[in-house]
């Protein structure tokens, strides 16, 4: 009866399960070995990993995804760090999740507005004596506007950590002599990277795959994966090509997350 | 008089318009074990916190050997703290926690090992050092913490409620552990509790403590048998406390009976409490008693029977009795005059004390001050 039960409970996450995620997976596996005359074919994985242009993309992808993920952490550890100490901190939270109600295509057409030769930020550096600068389509404006974007993202997990961390650590820290910065780095920090780890798979995986940023912001100068599958599903219509990428970012997915993973090896001793 | 070696002088604790300390005076000495004593919110681990440098206290100065350190941060204090969750750092293994502070002070890792081997050994868990702390259970983590503590060989050790988290057994036999261990090293100890047997067994000097104050300080059988207050005779072990009034010098009267007693100093019908604890009243036959009563209950707690009984005035009295008696039976109470302990409402420790001298300087009676 009670099994019956927790069957029923089941069917909508299990719907949700099979139509969004492992149905869609398969599709794109599947999609990744066909060429395109409709033969089955492992040419496009060869192609993948043979031509200079596909692996310096990868690199260009993990190596902007890095730097938005290390600019979001730097950022976010500290406005955490802080928001736990404050007053009224569920309202400062809520004043960090806010952007994220705001679609992102919404949020990149306002930075084109800021960044534009007209724009608010160019305003401003006229007003400082700087001139008007190329900010629009420079890769900078894109780690830029890329980062604002995650950070709300990595603060949230951060903030839990540290919201969850007994102050009585902190206490046992100073009343052994340590200082405020030996407390920090010995306990406080060690203590909520798992917090730290979290907010990096939320932040370092999406990044992975960012094409709309890259077009508005950056100006289709950095060409990531996330660029190149939207290419082939829409312009080159070579979509065995376009799922073989799909796959690569994915299997980068899952080597992310065993890297972030906390090894519970430890505490199980 | 030597130096105390940590003196708090009219501290004052107010978080908001809550006062958790009122004007708290208090003065530790060197290599004594003692205990802040008292129920749960009455500011006890506020003065430990205060004295471990965690909080800033209000008004009122805190010294250690005479110098003042209410601005010194917790991180500079000789004083090392026993917390009562131990807060043992999860990500560090038993040894790495005990050299946390020594790690922090840079001593030569040789000698840092040494010494952690020490503190390991002397706490009983020398196999220990490589383990996980989730791995221990609760008495086990409860010795690291110890050991984190002493090995930093701190003037004084403060211990917040270290034995609330543990089994009734494991507790006794930490009892006697944390005794014996501040025996053997000669550290003052201040232990915060709200179980008064624990104060009773382990300390030299209790504070007893209520709502912000300290009522009364002293060893634990001069608080157990002369306490100043209802409060105090209450808290500390079972107590009959009737109502009644000073009839004269060495003579009390309740119950609608005058009985001899060895309190003096107070004025002739002054209103007065008198405590008898359970275990100073003998069952007795009725053309010996003192008092009848009529047994209503009796439970048997092993070595005693827990016997409750009313007088004829409708009074209330709980007697220990090895002997077992009829429920439902009429029976004498009896008790020596220095069963009686007379307290006058609303008396504080110190004008209780000046009395006490008052008359035992007159009469040359040696009253019990060990």
């Amino acid at each position: 009866m009670t099994k019956r039960k927790t069957c029923g409970y089941f069917i909508p996450y299990g719907l949700w399960l099979g139509l969004f995620v492992i149905a869609p997976v398969a599709l794109i596996v599947y999609q990744s070995f066909f060429s395109l005359d409709h033969h089955v074919t492992l040419a496009n994985y060869a192609t993948y990993f043979q031509s200079g242009v596909y692996l310096k993309m990868t690199l260009n992808s993990v190596w902007y995804a890095f730097l938005i993920t290390l600019f979001t952490g730097l950022i976010s550890y500290p406005t955490a760090y802080v928001l736990r100490q404050l007053k009224h901190r569920q309202f400062w939270l809520l004043l960090v999740i806010l952007p994220t109600w705001i679609n992102i295509l919404l949020k990149a057409y306002a930075f084109i507005g800021i960044f534009s030769q007209d724009g608010v930020a160019n305003s401003f550096l006229r007003f400082i004596g700087i001139g008007p600068q190329q900010l629009l389509f420079t890769n900078a404006s894109f780690i830029f506007v890329a980062t604002y974007i995650q950070i709300p993202f990595m603060i949230l997990p951060i903030y839990n950590s540290l919201a969850d961390l007994n102050p009585a650590y902190i206490n046992a820290s100073l009343d052994l002599g340590a200082t405020r910065w030996q407390t920090f780095y010995r306990v406080i920090f060690p203590l909520t990277l798992p917090g730290v780890k979290a907010g990096v798979q939320a932040v370092f995986i999406p990044s992975l795959s960012l094409f709309m940023l890259t077009r508005l912001i950056g100006g289709n100068k950095v060409i990531t994966l996330g660029t190149a599958i939207e290419e082939h599903f829409l312009t080159t219509m070579n979509w065995g090509m376009g799922s073989t990428i799909g796959v690569v970012l994915i299997v980068a997915m899952i080597i992310v997350m065993q890297l972030t993973n906390d090894h519970s090896g430890r505490s199980s001793q | 008089m030597t130096q105390p070696m940590i003196e708090l002088r009219h501290v004052t604790q107010r978080y908001g318009t809550h006062t958790i300390l009122k004007d708290v005076s208090l003065a530790l000495e060197s290599g004594k074990f003692y205990t802040l004593l008292g129920p749960s919110g009455c500011g006890k681990t506020t003065i430990l916190r205060a004295i471990g440098g965690f909080d800033q206290v209000t008004a009122g100065d805190i010294f250690f050997d005479g110098k003042r350190v209410n601005d010194l941060p917790a991180n500079r204090r000789n004083v090392n703290t026993v917390f009562q969750d131990y807060a043992l750092f999860p990500n560090m293994t038993v040894a790495q926690n005990v050299a946390f502070g020594l790690t922090i002070k840079k001593m030569p890792a040789d000698k840092r090992d040494d010494e952690v081997a020490k503190a390991l050994k002397l706490v009983r868990l020398s196999d220990y050092g490589n383990r996980a702390i989730s791995a221990l259970s609760g008495g086990q983590q409860q010795r690291v913490a110890i050991a984190r503590a002493i090995v930093m060989q701190p003037r004084v050790l403060l211990l917040d409620e270290p034995l609330s988290a543990l089994d009734a057994k494991l507790r006794r036999a930490m009892q006697y552990e944390l005794r014996d261990l501040q025996q053997r090293l000669g550290i003052t100890f201040l232990f915060v509790t709200h179980d008064q047997e624990e104060a009773l067994a382990m300390s030299d000097d209790i504070f007893v403590m209520n709502a912000g104050e300290i009522l009364q300080s002293g060893s634990p059988v001069a608080i157990y048998n002369e306490p100043v207050n209802h409060f105090v005779a209450d808290f500390i072990g079972e107590s009959n406390i009737l109502p009644g009034h000073m009839v004269a010098d060495y003579q009390v009267s309740f119950d609608n009976r005058t009985f001899e007693c060895v309190d003096a100093g107070i004025p002739s019908n002054e209103p007065i409490e008198i405590v008898i604890r359970p275990e100073d009243l003998t069952l007795t036959d009725l053309d010996h008693a003192k008092l009848k009563v009529t047994i209503d209950n009796q439970l048997f707690r092993g070595d005693y029977y827990e016997i409750g009984a009313t007088d004829d005035q409708g009074h209330s009295w709980l007697i220990h009795s090895v002997r077992a008696t009829v429920e439902g039976q009429q029976v004498g109470l009896t008790f020596q005059p220095d069963d009686l302990h007379v307290m006058r409402l609303h008396e504080r420790e110190a004008d209780f004390e000046a009395r006490l001298e008052t008359y035992e300087e007159v009469e040359g009676t040696a009253h019990d001050e060990a």
